[in-house]
């Protein structure tokens, strides 16, 4: 990269299960005005403060044809620059890096918001599979899931037991995060008793519906030097497409992942990632996907994510703690939930964690995707030094 | 920008009200392959894929994630650009962004929509808030709205509007992409198509298409080596413009004067009817034509009736506006921003076959509309 990019401040709601309180802009401002706060800065155009907004969000979750109008107050576009990333959260982070670094604007405000209660889930997921062919079958990001999950675990002899024990982890790590939604004292048994949603899934191996919204100030190194004491810093990050019909992929496979988390180590000069990442916040919306994005991201060889949760190495006191903030699966809605990996892995560097901190991280992994079993994967490596 | 960018390759399909010989994925492919072919390049060669429209519209929620296969995203980077009317131009500007910013050398953005399936006025209703849907009147009440008031604050008649549309169907006459091809003859033939609100006319505003466009986006030094005839990205301009009900009239300035007086500072330009070449902009209805003439001050305030009145912004004219036929003759709407680059920058390059300019294009403005009256524009050189 020729210039780093950093993250200067960070700011989210408290995930809920339903703000039917709050409209999506109001839900968002309560993340969008700390970090105006914290910074002080004002979205003016002579230079001195925000110079532009990056949104994501999605009009079928919104309910609304162009959904950056819920936000748009809120972020300054009143006669000002405005675009809007209709994929995951964290692929408006790694688009807003590429704004500032092509030169256009300095300073950017980068917000994702998501209301999931206010609709059907299943519906809307279910306009994301090809209209002929696939729509009938009425599937949806659950049904597609549980058959990467039995494809999965079939192939590499993992087990549902396994699997739950990244809910007890997880919903357990949560109890030490504020924002957390959902956190819980679980045992496996309590997983595995819990209503089966589609085999293999269990109701506590989904995550469950969620409100929220995120937000972060990035800005270009010398500005964000002058802005704050302890920036971080996107020194890798990569995103990578799979194909989009289920029997055109082997669903235990995640070719795309494996592909950006090589480009992004590459960029961020990591050799050895379980080694040089101190702390990993991946986005697993059911359990099985945290171990089989493991093996993805090389944390762990193929088919080796069952024996990496079963040896605690990604427990808090492990060798590599993953979702100390309780993960998606202690709720984060669609579309943010990536952007709050980022949020979580930028408050670990900055020393900013409380009771989730992991002691002394410098480097960090960020994990998000989107699309049905995984399609759209990105990964992003931060550091603090 | 922080390095040079140049449009490489420029992709259309086949625009048309229907398509339903092909698929979504099959009509981007058009573009893309077509855009490949432009550049010279095998798709392997291209690192990340923008695949940008208007959800509603498809009806496709994750359209990028669903159209992989035919828009060549499998196993690159990407994502979806998505924000109103503006989202073809929008899907480009994240292409130069991406490229300037080094991280890439080449990238594929496209801009598609099918609106053959769904009720479009329903989709862009839509786009307010849930609790005042049921009182907007959609695209159309707001441009007769705007018209009504051009018409009250100039000397323009129908007769004027007529005549931009005149001049849109004879450039698509000579434009195999375009969508609407009618061979008007004359300002009566306009006056003859039915009212749909006051004054607009049906033949006064843009049609409902379906297609895609796509563009090669290359960094210099591939540019260089690729391209014989790269086309320069001199500079973009996006302002968004917040409005509770939507108004594209009225006497003050907006996002489209804005946008025009930074990017005309910026680039050194004073007297935009001679500095810039050709223009290709954005006009939903034909009274838009002339509102966006005064709006990037092509002419003096009120004034922009009596450019279409002297012939001055036809193909062979000295100031020509929307060669292409512009989006009354082809509106599908994440296309049409990006066609609007897409065919400037074939201007520049002398490869817009039968609806070349006469004049020599060395620079080129595009406009994108869209949401509350937003405006993106984008400058293309033929060398920097």
């Amino acid at each position: 990269m020729p210039e780093r990019i950093g993250i200067v401040a960070v700011a989210q709601t408290k995930y809920h299960p339903n703000r039917a309180e709050v409209k999506e802009g109001e839900m968002a401002y309560e993340a969008i005005k700390q970090v105006l706060q914290e910074t002080g800065l004002k979205y003016v155009n002579d230079g001195s403060g925000i110079d532009a907004a990056v949104t994501c969000s999605q009009d079928f979750w919104d309910g609304r044809t162009i959904s950056s109008l819920n936000v748009a107050s809120f972020v300054g576009t009143h006669f000002r620059c405005e675009e809007k990333v209709a994929s995951d959260g964290i692929n408006a982070v790694f688009y807003a890096m590429m704004h500032i670094l092509s030169g256009e604007h300095d300073t950017l405000i980068v917000t994702t918001h998501c209301k999931e209660s206010q609709t059907s889930p299943s519906i809307i997921e279910n306009h994301s599979f090809e209209p002929v062919l696939m729509r009938g079958l009425g599937l949806d990001f659950l049904g597609a899931a549980a058959l990467q999950a039995n494809r999965y675990m079939n192939k590499y002899k993992i087990t549902p037991e396994q699997c739950a024990k990244v809910v007890v982890k997880n919903r357990g790590n949560a109890k030490n995060n504020p924002y957390a939604q959902a956190p819980m004292s679980l045992t496996v048994k309590d997983v595995l008793n819990s209503r089966m949603l589609a085999d293999p899934i269990h109701e506590l191996d989904a995550k469950p519906v969620s409100d929220g919204a995120c937000v972060m100030i990035m800005a270009r190194e010398e500005k964000a030097k002058k802005l704050c004491k302890n920036p971080v810093w996107i020194t890798g990050v990569s995103n990578c497409y799979e194909a989009h019909y289920l029997g055109d992929r082997d669903l235990a496979d995640c070719k795309a992942l494996t592909k950006a988390a090589k480009q992004a180590y590459k960029m961020a000069g990591i050799n050895n990632p379980l080694q040089e990442i101190d702390v990993a916040e991946i986005s697993e919306k059911y359990s099985y996907e945290e171990l089989l994005w493991l093996e993805g991201l090389g944390l762990c060889e193929r088919g080796g994510g069952g024996k990496m949760i079963d040896s605690g190495a990604t427990k808090m006191d492990g060798k590599l703690p993953v979702n100390p903030s309780g993960g998606c699966l202690s709720g984060n809605p669609t579309e943010v939930a990536g952007m709050t990996r980022v949020v979580e892995a930028v408050l670990q560097l900055r020393g900013e964690a409380g009771s989730r901190q992991v002691p002394d991280a410098k480097v960090a992994l960020a994990h998000g995707t989107t699309g049905i079993c995984g399609q759209l994967q990105t990964v992003m490596i931060l550091s603090n030094s | 920008m922080a390095n040079r960018v140049a449009i490489v390759g420029v992709g259309r399909s086949t625009q048309a009200a229907r398509r339903p010989e092909v698929n979504d994925a099959e009509m981007i492919n058009e573009a893309v392959r077509a855009a490949l072919e432009d550049a010279q390049i095998d798709i392997k060669k291209v690192q990340a894929v923008l695949t940008n429209s208007i959800d509603g519209f498809d009806n496709f929620y994750l359209g990028d994630c669903l159209l992989v296969d035919g828009s060549g995203a499998y196993m690159k980077s990407g994502m979806k650009l998505h924000t109103g009317g503006t989202v073809g131009s929008t899907g480009a500007i994240a292409a130069f962004n991406m490229v300037a910013s080094g991280m890439f050398d080449i990238v594929l953005t496209i801009g598609h929509q099918k609106q053959e399936r769904g009720n479009s006025m329903g989709t862009l209703c839509a786009a307010a808030p849930g609790e005042v849907r049921e009182y907007v009147q959609g695209a159309i009440g707001a441009f007769a709205q705007a018209a009504v008031e051009y018409m009250q604050n100039t000397d323009a008649k129908l007769e004027h509007a007529a005549m931009v549309r005149l001049k849109a169907d004879k450039n698509a006459c000579r434009n195999p992409y375009a969508h609407l091809r009618l061979g008007l003859k004359s300002i009566e033939d306009v006056a003859k198509s039915p009212i749909l609100i006051w004054p607009l006319r049906l033949l006064d505003f843009c049609p409902q298409s379906c297609g895609a466009a796509a563009l090669i986006v290359a960094s210099e030094k591939v540019a260089k080596k690729i391209s014989k005839k790269p086309v320069w990205v001199a500079d973009h301009e996006t302002v968004h413009e917040l409005q509770s009900e939507v108004v594209f009239g009225g006497a003050e300035e907006k996002s489209q004067q804005i946008a025009a007086r930074h990017i005309y500072k910026r680039n050194g330009i004073t007297n935009p009817a001679k500095d810039i070449d050709c223009f290709e902009v954005y006009e939903p209805s034909s009274w838009e034509e002339m509102y966006l003439y005064e709006h990037f001050f092509i002419t003096e305030h009120n004034t922009g009736w009596k450019l279409i009145e002297k012939g001055m912004t036809e193909l062979e004219g000295p100031i020509p506006v929307n060669p292409s036929g512009g989006v009354l003759a082809t509106n599908a709407i994440g296309a049409t921003a990006m066609l609007r680059i897409g065919e400037a920058a074939l201007q520049i390059r002398g490869d817009a076959g039968e609806h070349q300019c006469t004049k020599d294009i060395k620079t080129t403005l595009s406009s994108g509309l869209g949401g509350t009256n937003w405006t993106t524009l984008v400058l293309l050189k033929r060398s920097l």
